[in-house]
């Protein structure tokens, strides 16, 4: 009983310090963005003069507000049309048992395996020849194409294992048409695995810094991620703005995750092992 | 009645079976793969073949004539000192990373499993840096690994009595690295932890308590019960650990840049320089194409393992 005790308290002692790593980097981050410029002094005292001139001077000094609104569309957009056109492919190719959808299906496999470092060159140039650099449609189209293969493997899996087809028989005998069966039968029991498709890609697209690096830099409709980067190259030294602006960038997404913690934790869960 | 019918079917004959109704499901609906499949070749398929025909040409912004030069590029990159001390690198922060979050995700994992007062909370603190974008968590550990006098690791360090040890750790050569893993751990330790916690869900508690009541102590039972149910989500972690750090870049670009004195540069950094700054299209090329065959290699040990745990179990 006492070894027991024991092993409780140490595995207390472990997990509550492991926690203090994580929570003592987000204090010293919201310390510093509040205090004034001119106090010196160390990082993990808390300020005695708190203030949100930092806060307001990073909003109105940099391109902040404007990239969040971009980030923010085309999070929305591309995570929008990954779940359409996902959903749409998953369908016929978990359905139908013909060799041309086998050889689909597996034609979007092999799309996990190719790391988008190879694509990203081509496609640059291809984009530049459209006329689409520097504008967010370009990063909509190529998230939405890389994206495809993932999706539909979650969709098309989660079609074959948990959606039955006796709904869908049931649908049929009543009357319903294949689309109307498809929309108002098939995509409601897809909620799960749909949550997981926004909640993976929603995080990876808003936080993606290398592409928006090379395909937006220097135009007008440039992210979150890559606004910061320019703005930190340029107050550098200034710590407790830089940090304002780190901490104005990550304020959605955190809270956010906070309010629907279970389910984005459940979502990479799932999402991660499928 | 129908759907009992159709299991029969399936089941004597599955190549002869008539044409109903019943076998169209779906596939009225072929055309509904169109978008997504047009989509997906313009910005995968075609791309990344383009990008490997590159690699095996001289293009670059001082010649645009894109003549052949076969395997010349990729001789480069394994017999350049710079760029085979760049790849044997880029292995070891994917190693070192690797082993370590899982080391500490597995322990975090098992506590957490157990009753702790406010696991939940725990939790969730924990994995929040996850979705924290990867360059947001580069600045602020830059911050928090500066020089002497301005860095929060350095004040602390100096505030415990330990002011002898402080250093500029990302601004020396030997710490710069071990910095950058640093920061991918904490970072990502909270999603080997969250893919650990769900494989512990299927593991019976009814087992470990018997294995208990065998006499088997708290390392056996890790060992010998728990540790082979966990296999699958081992495999992906092991991978996903690999991969994510064979690509590593954001947090690299925001800590380091790959100095000092290109101690920290990796793959992605080099592939983002020889593309962006030097204007070496082929070589960035054939480093991607370098790099996307490790991925391949691993994803497909991951694929092939997890094939066989999955009939294992």
């Amino acid at each position: 009983m006492n070894a027991k005790r024991l092993g409780s308290a140490l595995n207390h002692v472990f997990a509550y310090g492991s926690a203090l790593l994580f929570v003592v980097p987000l204090y010293i981050l919201i310390n510093l963005a509040i205090r004034p410029v001119d106090d010196l002094s160390p990082a993990f005292l808390p300020t005695t003069r708190p203030t949100t001139d930092n806060l307001t001077r990073a909003l109105t000094e940099s391109n902040l507000g404007p990239a969040m609104v971009n980030s923010t569309v085309l999070t929305t957009i591309s995570c929008l049309a990954i779940v359409v056109l996902a959903t749409m492919a998953a369908y016929p190719l978990a359905r139908s048992t013909a060799k041309l959808s086998n050889a689909t299906f597996y034609l979007f496999l092999v799309g996990l395996l190719l790391p988008f470092q190879v694509a990203l060159l081509p496609l640059y140039l291809t984009m530049r020849d459209l006329g689409l650099l520097g504008s967010v449609w370009s990063l909509i189209i190529y998230y939405a194409g890389l994206q495809m293969p993932f999706a539909i493997f979650l969709v098309t899996t989660f079609l074959r294992t948990s959606v039955p087809l006796e709904y869908e028989h049931a649908a049929r005998i009543d009357g319903c048409g294949d689309v109307r069966a498809f929309i108002h039968v098939v995509v409601p029991l897809l909620r799960p695995v749909l949550g997981t498709v926004v909640i993976l890609n929603a995080v990876g697209i808003w936080n993606d810094f290398f592409t928006p690096l090379l395909y937006l830099a220097g135009s007008h409709q440039e992210t979150t991620p890559v606004v910061i980067f320019q703005f930190v190259g340029q107050y550098t030294v200034e710590w407790p703005l830089v940090f304002s602006g780190l901490l104005i960038s990550m304020a959605p997404i955190l809270l956010l995750y906070l309010v629907f913690q279970r389910y984005v934790i459940h979502g990479f869960a799932g999402g991660l092992k499928g | 009645m129908a759907t009992v019918l159709s299991h029969e079917v399936r089941r004597r004959a599955p190549r002869a079976r008539p044409p109903g109704r019943r076998r169209t499901i779906g596939r009225s609906l072929w055309w509904f793969v169109i978008p997504g499949l047009v989509l997906y070749l313009y910005v995968v398929v075609i791309p990344t073949a383009q990008g490997v025909y590159m690699s095996f040409t001289n293009w670059s912004v001082y010649s645009p004539s894109r003549d052949f030069v076969g395997l010349r590029n990729y001789r480069t990159i394994f017999n350049d000192a710079t760029s085979s001390d760049i790849l044997v690198r880029t292995l070891v922060i994917a190693v070192a990373t690797t082993i370590i979050q899982n080391v500490l995700g597995m322990l975090l994992a098992l506590v957490l499993n157990a009753r702790v007062f406010g696991r939940n909370v725990l939790r969730t603190v924990i994995f929040a840096p996850v979705i924290v974008s990867p360059l947001v968590c580069g600045y602020l550990f830059k911050y928090l690994f500066a020089p002497p006098g301005i860095g929060a690791v350095n004040d602390i360090l100096q505030a415990v009595g330990l002011g002898s040890l402080q250093e500029d750790w990302l601004g020396r050569p030997g710490t710069a690295l071990t910095a950058v893993i640093v920061v991918v751990c904490w970072q990502f330790v909270g999603m080997s932890m969250v893919i650990y916690l769900a494989g512990l869900q299927g593991v019976p508690v009814e087992i470990v308590e018997a294995a208990s009541i065998d006499g088997a102590g708290a390392v056996r039972r890790f060992w010998y019960v728990v540790r082979p149910m966990l296999a699958p989500a081992i495999t992906i972690n092991l991978m996903l650990g690999l991969i994510g750090g064979l690509k590593i870049f954001d947090q690299i670009y925001a800590t380091t840049q790959g100095g000092p004195a290109g101690q920290t540069e990796t793959i992605s950094t080099l592939i983002f320089k020889q593309f962006n700054i030097v204007g070496d299209y082929a070589a960035s090329a054939a480093l991607a194409v370098a790099m996307a065959v490790a991925v391949a290699v691993l994803s497909l040990i991951q694929f092939t393992v997890l094939r066989r745990q999955k009939g294992n179990s």
